[in-house]
């Protein structure tokens, strides 16, 4: 135990704080998730636009989504809108704010895919049964859409529930850093508490993310087309 | 093995006067004029990039036209004000490439458009969508997704699923082209029963013996316009144009095999 560094989980309410943590690293995550899932769908449609000005502007965004680092976005936004705009805008608001930013971009491009997969003949035949076109995407392209982009906008919310990680960068309080206090009190006490608490927190991300891929996995095969 | 030669005096169900289709310069379709009566099978042959895919796809307004008119049972499909959906029901269409709905059974593939388009009873589209499939010996497949069947399976529902809507003319749109040869036949046996049954059909196809066997009419076009035009026993044996009998040709082979000779 003590070799491990496990025993300082067990001292006062370390554990406890480092659920705790758990929580709130799962909460950013949620919301982020939450707000990203309708926001991503508009904006995956309006990748599909026919106007050019339209999708060069959704291009673009996507390309600054995909070239910052999640961690240069969270400064931007914590420390620059404080600096630039004089508002006061708190750690956790800051990082749902980037993670939406972030998220929207990535599933409305998985939403862009999706839709512009679906080959034009599964439109015409349906057409030429006498579907009209509301008919033809709620009943044709829409449910096959959403089965191509399920499994990967679940490993995208994954990839968000790991990058929550980050966030202690601008000072939120979740799983890491709580793990960070715990070893900087015990450094004295418990010399290989490291090795513990980041074990454990290794364990905690695992545990959360392991079912959310068995599930992707499992659509993906149930949904399997051809 | 003609079937309703007597075509003469019924109803005309499809009226083609002077269909043009371009895209831009290139004129894919000149000037085609059609008439097919009620039961008669026109089987239209000709060699790839002739405009015959081109010409179905017209017919059903799955390609907008450039000129003339396509005349449905007295509807005028490419007018303005015209229901395409109430047109397109009188038009069953089968694909080379089958395109089932991939996230439905084959059941709910056949009975979809019956029940949303036609508002049939869910339990009486079912069961006449399984006894159609009865027909083509694909019964106990009805649960099957389209990925569990082999290509002729697969194109057998697509009929299935045509063939559920009552339409009047039947499209078939190079059915077998995608077929494995082995498959070929059990599509092919589909249609002729289709054909006996005295259904109205355009097909394109590059199965000649087949067209032979249940033309009443065979259309060959060449360079977007109906080259010739006759009963297949005559087009097949004595084609009369040079480009008809050229691609007649194309489907001979001359024995490369060397006889004995010890000279």
């Amino acid at each position: 135990m003590e070799l491990l560094g496990l025993d300082v989980l067990f001292m006062g309410s370390n554990a406890m704080r480092l659920l705790g943590g758990l929580w709130v690293a799962a909460r950013i995550s949620l919301l982020s998730i939450l707000i990203s899932i309708p926001l991503g769908l508009l904006f995956g449609v309006l990748m599909t636009s026919k106007n050019v000005i339209v999708r060069a502007l959704c291009r673009f965004y996507l390309e600054v989504v995909r070239i910052m680092p999640q961690l240069v976005l969270l400064f931007i936004v914590f420390f620059g809108a404080t600096r630039a705009l004089g508002v006061n805008i708190s750690a956790e608001l800051s990082s749902i704010i980037v993670f939406v930013f972030w998220g929207t971009g990535e599933l409305g491009d998985l939403v862009r895919g999706a839709l512009t997969s679906i080959p034009k003949h599964q439109y015409e035949s349906a057409e030429a049964l006498g579907m009209s076109k509301k008919q033809v995407y709620l009943r044709i392209i829409i449910p096959q859409a959403i089965r191509r982009l399920i499994p990967n906008s679940i490993s995208l919310a994954t990839r968000m529930v790991k990058t929550t990680s980050l966030v202690l960068m601008i000072g939120v309080v979740e799983m890491m850093k709580v793990g960070q206090q715990i070893i900087e009190a015990t450094r004295m006490t418990s010399p290989n508490a490291v090795f513990g608490v980041y074990g454990t927190i290794l364990l905690l991300y695992f545990i959360i993310c392991w079912p959310i891929s068995m599930l992707a996995g499992r659509l993906e095969k149930k949904w399997g087309t051809n | 093995m003609t079937n309703h030669a007597d075509t003469a005096e019924s109803q005309v169900l499809l009226k083609i006067e002077h269909l043009r289709k371009a895209y831009g310069d290139n004129v894919v379709l000149k000037d085609i004029n059609l008439e097919v009566h009620k039961g008669e099978v026109i089987v239209i042959v000709g060699p790839s990039g002739c405009g015959k895919s081109t010409f179905l796809r017209c017919i059903n307004a799955l390609e907008p036209i450039q000129g003339g008119s396509v005349v449905v049972d007295g509807v005028s499909v490419h007018d303005k004000g015209t229901d395409l959906a109430q047109v397109r029901q009188k038009l069953g269409m089968v694909f080379q490439s089958y395109e089932l709905f991939p996230h439905m059974t084959v059941l709910d593939n056949v009975a979809l458009a019956p029940i949303v388009v036609q508002k049939r009873k869910k339990e009486i589209a079912q069961d006449e969508a399984k006894f159609l499939l009865k027909r083509v010996g694909l019964k106990d497949k009805k649960d099957s997704y389209p990925r569990q069947l082999s290509g002729g399976q697969k194109q057998r529902v697509a009929i299935v699923r045509a063939m559920a809507m009552h339409p009047e003319i039947m499209l078939f749109d190079e059915v077998t082209a995608a077929l494995d040869p082995e498959m070929v036949r059990e599509v092919l046996d589909v249609i002729l029963q289709l054909a006996k049954e005295g259904k109205t059909m355009l097909i394109v196809t590059h199965e000649m013996s087949f067209a032979r066997a249940v033309a009443d009419r065979v259309l060959f076009f060449d360079g977007g316009d109906i080259v010739e035009e006759g009963i297949p026993e005559e087009f097949f044996e004595h084609p009369k144009t040079e480009r008809a009998q050229k691609f007649l040709r194309t489907f001979e082979f001359d024995a490369v095999r060397h006889h004995e000779s010890h000279a």
